[in-house]
């Protein structure tokens, strides 16, 4: 089951920053975009050569605006082409094709009180979500850090839903958050929400749970980009295929090119989506997944092929 | 309008609810094999064949009317079978716009919805209604939008809110259930509501269905068949009424096994909600007598068949021991052991 897709058209690019660019997208069948929850995400099919290339981005604009749906992409320099494809080959007028929003970072309606952290471009969700808490009436605030002054692209938007409850952290003034401080001393009923680097993301969920935070009250969103890696053997136990992962491809992607249909979700190894029995490996796993548990990794048996790999022989799939 | 309404059809005191021959051809009949075990058993909801219960994503038949007017009468009687937490009011929303929508494009002749914005005017024939809203103002609606659109939509309905990677019954419809309360399940986790099933617990039904739903993408809804047994055409089967159809489960005679007893098939759908990321449940009830069923053989002798492998314990839960064996005795006369197809379709 992979996602039912939308065919757009890249209305406007926008410079937001050196390395940030900003894309609205229209359909091309003239329809309406369905309405979409804060936080959620679409993936987009990029035409990198001969085969198309899917990354997710979270949707950052006004969902009642329903002709226009905007993302804002960060060129990564160690990219095997997606966001780099976006920032050097992408122009206004192109057509791609884009999935149905999926919500991985949904808010929790029931709370009473919501911390919203940003790190970067991390604050793409989170500015669908202060939309949708500003629209709600809900008591919130923003906590957003940057590199540089010129690196907080969306603070005016943020000012204009939570004025005066947004909070500017910049690098290079050496402003960061205190995540001890931020969380401690917080009412029951407080939910915290943050999509930001790996390292900023790991320190917040310490600071909650060392803080006494339950679990369910701290939510984090983290899309791993797949890495590439060495190239390994995959035989297809049902499909009857057998090729090799190239350094540059994910699993999941040299599955699809081998026109084999496997699901996925977010092709970022959070959703838990795309899990694939292993039949057999001759070699380690290199599970890269924030979705599986130690103990299914223990076991060998499982894998998400949108970011994880074999290292060494080969790999057989019940697919 | 292309659907012949029989709106004074009644489900409680005389009981004059029938199904027309084409009723019967297409009741959703759902046992494929001569055995029954419970399974996730869930399939996408696309659209069905044309006349067939899966057409729509909303099945309107020729009861529509009557059934709107029992739960007005069960709504009357306690307008507790209507809740709605205050977090729920954006899927509040999401629902009757999934619904308008719906209706209007499967059936252009019975209903209509105009939009200027967010100035909405619903108009419903068969009910005689015509609205004009503000879509997202509750107070432009003579009730909150759920109950507004479940008024108008045959079959019972939940809203589900997802957090902490479970589904919650947040919000609910309920005036024609199968002996199952929605004051008592308000508010609980989909592994707290699915409870008391036994046999599923153990073959892990719920922990599959409930990743499976936590995925659910906006515009895939999907759907399965569930069934249990009514004594008297009777929507309103809700433990708050069992003092009034209890004892009906008594009733039951060699005599007028064929007219009492009913085989209830819910067609369950699920559908992902696009503000709220909420989950609409909805259980849309079938009824139809053994006599009614007995009209296609094939479907008295798979029951039949069904019926004598079923698990005590299944049995139990869906409450039919009292008048099963009655019920065996008569569809017997049908089974003459000839073996079926796999397969639901009438003959
Ligand atoms: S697609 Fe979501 S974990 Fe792989």
């Amino acid at each position: 089951m992979s996602s039912a897709s939308l065919n757009v058209e890249i209305r406007r690019i926008r410079e937001l920053a050196p390395g940030i660019r900003e894309f609205s997208l229209s359909r091309t069948d003239g329809e309406d975009f369905p309405v979409y929850s804060g936080g959620s995400h679409i993936v987009l099919s990029l035409p990198l050569g001969d085969r198309p290339h899917r990354n997710p981005y979270s949707l950052l604009g006004d969902p009642t605006v329903r002709d226009t749906w905007r993302v804002a992409v960060r060129k990564q320099e160690e990219s095997r082409g997606g966001s780099r494809w976006l920032h050097e080959q992408a122009r206004e007028g192109m057509r791609i094709d884009i999935s149905a929003p999926v919500n991985l970072f949904p808010l929790i309606r029931t709370g009473r009180r919501h911390i919203l952290v940003a790190g970067g471009i991390g604050i793409t969700p989170i500015l669908s979500q202060a939309r949708e808490l500003a629209r709600l009436g809900a008591d919130f605030e923003v906590h957003y850090a940057y590199r540089g002054p010129e690196f907080g692209v969306f603070s005016n938007e943020l000012e204009a839903l939570a004025p005066g409850r947004v909070h500017h952290y910049v690098q290079s003034r050496r402003e960061q958050i205190e995540f001890g401080s931020l969380l401690a001393g917080r009412p029951l009923g407080t939910h915290f929400y943050i999509c930001g680097p790996a390292g900023m993301v790991a320190a917040s969920m310490n600071a909650g749970k060392s803080l006494g935070w339950p679990e369910s009250h701290l939510h984090s969103e983290q899309f791993l980009a797949p890495t590439g890696g060495e190239p390994f053997d995959v035989k297809l136990a049902l499909s009857g295929k057998a090729f090799t992962v190239p350094s540059d491809l994910s699993l999941l992607e040299a599955i699809e090119q081998q026109g084999v249909d496997a699901p996925y979700l977010c092709r970022g190894g959070a959703c838990g989506q795309c899990e694939l029995e292993v039949l057999g490996a001759e070699g380690e796993l290199i599970h890269h997944d924030l979705y599986l548990s130690a103990d299914e990794r223990a076991s060998g048996k499982k894998i998400m092929p949108c970011v994880s790999r074999l290292k060494g022989g080969c790999l057989t799939l019940n697919l | 309008m292309s659907i012949a309404f029989k709106p004074d059809e009644t489900f409680r005191d005389d009981y004059t609810y029938r199904n027309s021959l084409a009723a019967i051809r297409r009741f959703p009949f759902p046992f494929h094999q001569d055995q029954y075990m419970y399974s996730v058993n869930m399939e996408p909801h696309t659209k069905g064949p044309a006349g067939s219960v899966f057409e729509n994503a909303f099945d309107i038949d020729e009861h529509y009317i009557a059934e709107m007017r029992d739960r007005a009468i069960t709504l009357e009687r306690d307008p507790g079978r209507c809740v709605s937490l205050p977090h729920m009011m954006d899927a509040e929303w999401d629902t009757l716009e999934l619904i308008m929508e719906s209706l209007s494009r499967d059936y252009p002749d019975m209903f209509t919805l105009a939009r200027d914005g967010t100035r909405w005017t619903w108009t419903n024939k068969p009910l005689g209604i015509e609205q004009a809203f503000t879509f997202g103002d509750a107070a432009t609606l003579p009730c909150p939008p759920f109950e507004y659109i479940t008024r108008q939509t045959q079959g019972d309905f939940v809203i589900m809110d997802q957090r902490d990677n479970d589904l919650f019954a947040d919000a609910g419809m309920i005036t024609s259930q199968a002996d199952w309360s929605l004051m008592f399940d308000a508010g609980m986790s989909f592994m707290e509501w699915h409870g008391p099933v036994p046999l599923a617990h153990e073959l892990g039904v719920f922990e599959r269905a409930l990743k499976y739903l936590l995925m659910l993408q906006q515009g895939r809804p999907v759907r399965r068949l569930n069934w249990t047994m009514t004594i008297n055409p009777r929507l309103d089967t809700s433990p708050e009424t069992y003092p009034e159809w209890g004892p009906d489960r008594a009733s039951v005679t060699p005599d007028n096994v064929g007219d009492k007893v009913h085989l209830r098939v819910e067609l369950q759908a699920l559908f992902r909600l696009p503000r709220s990321n909420g989950m609409l449940f909805s259980i849309r009830g079938y009824l139809a007598s053994m006599n009614e069923l007995a009209t296609y053989p094939r479907w008295a002798k798979r029951l039949h068949r069904v019926l004598s492998t079923l698990p005590n314990e299944l049995a139990e839960y869906k409450g039919l021991v009292r008048y099963k064996p009655t019920t065996l005795d008569w569809l017997s006369k049908f089974d003459d052991g000839e073996v079926l197809p796999a397969g639901t379709q009438p003959e």
